[in-house]
């Protein structure tokens, strides 16, 4: 006896207008998940299988299809949910925790709606930027405190103090971590060429580094993270910077996971693991238990590495963000990546992606200003990610105290991914979050890496514009530049934690 | 839309305050009629070894207490007295201008480079912070400012207000003030000094916020919401306690763009590169003109598109900066040279040692 549900409500509905269906079998050949098969001149549809991924639809040369989400109801109910009662019944039939892929579903108010940005009217005229510099280029790492001079023989004053490497970017967005596998290796590919076109980097993720894409290297930032997948000296060697990865948003408080259907043999040759097994990297990296094994891990990949490369970490939100991100500053890191609660994943739990951690505009501002306060600013870059949405989310970031932004989901959804959150299945047909080897054929990176640095593209102009309205040439004037921001209905213990003022103050 | 006028003798000649107040005045339609200002270098040759503390003060009878008592706390009055004034019809005056000449004792400022200056910055923040009634506008040795504010107060009331021809300086700066925020209040119109630094502004900087916290975190407290309480502020971080060069300061609040960096030789490129990335947080940026004094220079600069106007004009040992031509001109009718420096060219002028 397995379980007495038997079927379930349907949460996808596929539905083929026959008058239009020409019977081509398109969307037989694109769906990976099985949903339709031929039986006979007729198409079936089995609409349990669906995922909402759309690329029936997109492929259909009729549009004949149509989708519908939830068409069965429940019993509405304020309390017991839909979402509530599926995952009972689904952990009553399996005793296991919940998976789930993309970042956090819960439907708690986004603070980057509740924040205004500012524009200059009368008493200071907006900034042109058809006709006047505005620059977007930042640069990531540690920056000097102040400087020190020595007198030249011939009475001339020369700079001593040294500068610490740091990466240049020309727009303050980067593509942020995904690993092999999680993704296909044509979407690294694609995303590492869109990194190299607009003058920006992208993260390797934990999943070690693929041969195909040694021609970028100079534009990755590889990852270090508690799996230590696929890490060694000529990994370190090829990156342009190193990111130790202590902790991600959608899963605070434990490692990652890359289920064994997307271990393939690529795969498993840059993780250095053995095919099809699971990946789960450990909760901690085994060689930190306390704080002080951070700045030693520092140290011993600054030394590996001739010191010539910057050192990122990558951290959750979770409540004593302020608290972790100084006590990773003075690790002797170049950067802080804070990664909100609703940043992406390939695969987490569904209590911790919807339950656990902080969001990323809190993180941010609490960052920001106790670094301020123990004179640690100039020590670390801060990266914000975890649902970077458009353009407006990367200004508000920035004016909450943020260096730059990691984008990941939406560098996925400028590939073509319509965000159905099944990335763990392995299937996914858009050839983005899977290792077979038919899927990933379909993602073209001549097509995809364009597609992403349009993106990158368009949103560096919006922010120029928007720069340009508020009357500020150059990036680090809107760097925790708050009086530009305004909160409108946040209550005033929230607007005092981001250190905003109310629209009308 | 306000007009500065800056005004440096080289060789310390004194110029009594009558032509800076006409060179003000005519440049009126730049300003609103309520609020102005004038800053004067070498004008207590009797008292120049004591810091001069001009206050103003609501109500004399209850703020003055609070700020005796917090100098004496901090060193010794050696004399004070209200500032000398004069009725105008059109001015309604709502505080009282009182001065201090005041030593502070160094040895409350154990291990400083700078114990007075010190204990000078730390009063002024500790007396405008608080809610006392008593506003510290000029606090450095042999220099003192005169501003009003509300309405009435034009360049040429304020100037009559404080008798201002009657005090002789070397150096001048003066601001005609187009109001927005608190035109009632006086303390708010330029100049703004801390000790040996003033700054007039035309201009208002987009990076109010940003520059703030920048400063704040080196324990300087703004509670002017003034641009130029922060520029003050910003100058005397920059070249007191970091020890820049006033070239240097000004290239870290209004430095090149990174393509004009590119192009540099190598060296320059480091230097201006460390720069931005040291200063980055103190990087002003918006419309606006500069002008700042100390006892031993005068310096103007721009943002780095000028979005303001900088005129500068030089006549003998006399070096001018203004909002506009016609105010240097109202001073010095023969003026030699007219120039209108570039954006991002600023204009350094030293008096002779």
């Amino acid at each position: 006896m397995s379980s007495n549900f038997g079927s379930m409500p349907l949460r996808y509905r596929i539905s083929i207008d026959r008058k239009q269906c020409m019977e081509c079998g398109r969307c037989i050949d694109n769906c990976s998940y099985g949903v339709f098969r031929r039986d006979g001149d007729r198409i079936l549809i089995n609409s349990r299988k669906c995922t909402a991924c759309h690329r029936c639809l997109t492929y259909c040369p009729r549009d004949a299809i149509m989708l519908e989400e939830q068409p069965c109801d429940y019993r509405s109910h304020p309390v017991w949910t839909r979402a509530v009662r599926e995952s009972i019944y689904n952990q009553s039939r399996t005793g296991k925790i919940i998976l789930a892929g993309m970042g956090s579903v819960s439907n708690l108010p986004i603070i980057f709606d509740h924040l205004m940005l500012d524009a200059c009217q009368v008493t200071t005229p907006p900034t042109d930027p058809l006709r006047e510099p505005v620059e977007l280029r930042t640069y990531l790492g540690k920056k000097p405190s102040r400087l020190d001079f020595k007198q030249k023989a011939n009475g001339d004053v020369e700079l001593s103090t040294e500068l610490a490497p740091n990466l240049m970017v020309e727009t303050p967005i980067l593509l942020g971590h995904m690993s092999f596998g999680a993704i296909s290796l044509n979407a690294h590919i694609s995303m590492a060429r869109a990194a190299q076109e607009t003058g920006t980097y992208m993260g390797t993720g934990e999943g070690g580094l693929h041969p195909g894409l040694y021609p970028y290297q100079d534009r990755m930032i590889v990852q270090i993270a508690s799996g230590r997948f696929g890490v060694n000296i000529d990994y370190l060697e090829r990156g342009a910077a190193i990111e130790l990865k202590l902790g991600q948003g959608a899963k605070p408080g434990i490692g990652g996971h890359l289920p064994g259907e997307k271990v393939s043999a690529d795969v498993s040759k840059t993780r250095m693991i053995p095919e099809g097994s699971d990946a789960i990297s450990p909760a901690p990296h085994h060689d930190i238990y306390g704080i002080e094994d951070l700045p030693q891990l520092v140290r011993s990949v600054r030394e590996a590495t001739g010191g010539k490369k910057p050192i990122f970490a990558k951290i959750a939100a979770v409540n004593n963000n302020a608290e972790n991100v100084v006590a990773v500053a003075r690790s002797g890191v170049d950067a802080i990546a804070i990664d909100g609660f609703r940043g992406g994943t390939g695969a987490a739990p569904r209590v911790f992606r919807d339950h656990v951690g902080i969001p990323i505009e809190v993180a941010i501002a609490t960052a920001d200003k106790e670094l301020r306060k123990q004179g640690l600013r100039n020590e670390v870059s801060l990266i914000a990610c975890g649902s970077i949405r458009e353009s407006a989310d990367v200004m508000k970031s920035i004016a909450l105290g943020a260096d730059a932004v990691y984008i990941a989901t939406a560098a996925l959804a400028a590939m073509g991914c319509r965000v159905c959150g099944n990335c763990y299945q392995g299937l996914c047909p858009w050839g983005i979050a899977t290792q077979r080897q038919d899927l990933v054929d379909r993602l073209n990176p001549d097509v995809a890496s364009k597609q992403v640095a349009n993106l990158i593209h368009a949103w560096t102009l919006e922010i120029t514009e928007l720069m340009g309205a508020a009357g500020i040439n150059s990036i680090e004037s809107l760097r925790g530049n708050r009086d530009r921001l305004r909160g409108y209905m946040l209550d005033e213990g929230l607007l005092n934690i981001l250190d905003v003022k109310s629209v009308g103050a | 839309m306000c007009g500065i006028f800056g005004v440096m003798d080289k060789r310390r000649q004194m110029m009594d305050g009558s032509g800076i107040r006409d060179a003000l005045s005519i440049m009126n339609e730049r300003g609103s009629g309520e609020g102005a200002g004038y800053v004067a270098y070498g004008i207590y040759p009797d008292y120049q070894n004591c810091y001069a503390l001009h206050v103003l003060l609501d109500n004399p009878g209850k703020s003055k207490a609070v700020v005796d008592a917090t100098l004496e706390q901090w060193g010794a009055i050696e004399h004070e007295e209200a500032i000398p004034t004069c009725d105008q019809p059109n001015l309604r005056t709502t505080c009282t201008p009182w001065r201090y000449f005041f030593k502070p004792d160094a040895t409350l400022a154990p291990g400083s480079t700078s114990p007075e200056k010190d204990i000078i910055t730390n009063l002024v923040m500790q007396i405008n912070a608080a809610q006392n009634g008593a506003e510290v506008i000029s606090s450095g040795k042999n220099v003192g400012v005169f501003k009003a504010g509300g309405s009435g107060a034009w360049p040429e009331d304020v100037a009559n207000y404080y008798r201002i021809q009657d005090y002789e300086g070397y150096i001048w700066l003066a601001h005609n003030r187009y109001a927005t925020a608190s035109p009632e209040k006086w303390e708010r119109p330029d100049p703004f000094n801390l000790h040996d630094w003033s700054v007039v502004e035309n201009g208002k900087i987009t990076t109010y916020g940003a520059n703030r916290r920048y400063i704040e975190s080196f324990g300087y407290t703004c509670s002017m919401s003034t641009d130029s309480e922060v520029i003050t502020y910003l100058i005397d971080l920059l070249v007191r306690k970091h020890g820049l060069d006033i070239n240097l300061a000004i290239r870290a609040l209004a430095p090149p763009y990174w393509d004009e960096i590119d192009r540099m030789p190598e060296a320059e490129q480091k230097l201006n590169r460390a720069l931005r990335f040291a200063y980055g947080s103190a990087t002003m940026n918006g419309p606006f003109t500069i002008v700042a004094a100390n006892p031993d220079m005068m310096v103007g600069f721009t943002d780095r598109g000028k979005l303001r106007p900088m005129v500068v004009g030089e006549c003998d040992d006399r070096l001018y900066i203004a909002s506009e031509e016609v105010a240097i001109r109202a001073m010095e009718p023969k003026v030699e040279s007219i120039t209108r420096p570039a954006a991002g060219e600023p204009v350094i002028g030293r008096v002779a040692p």
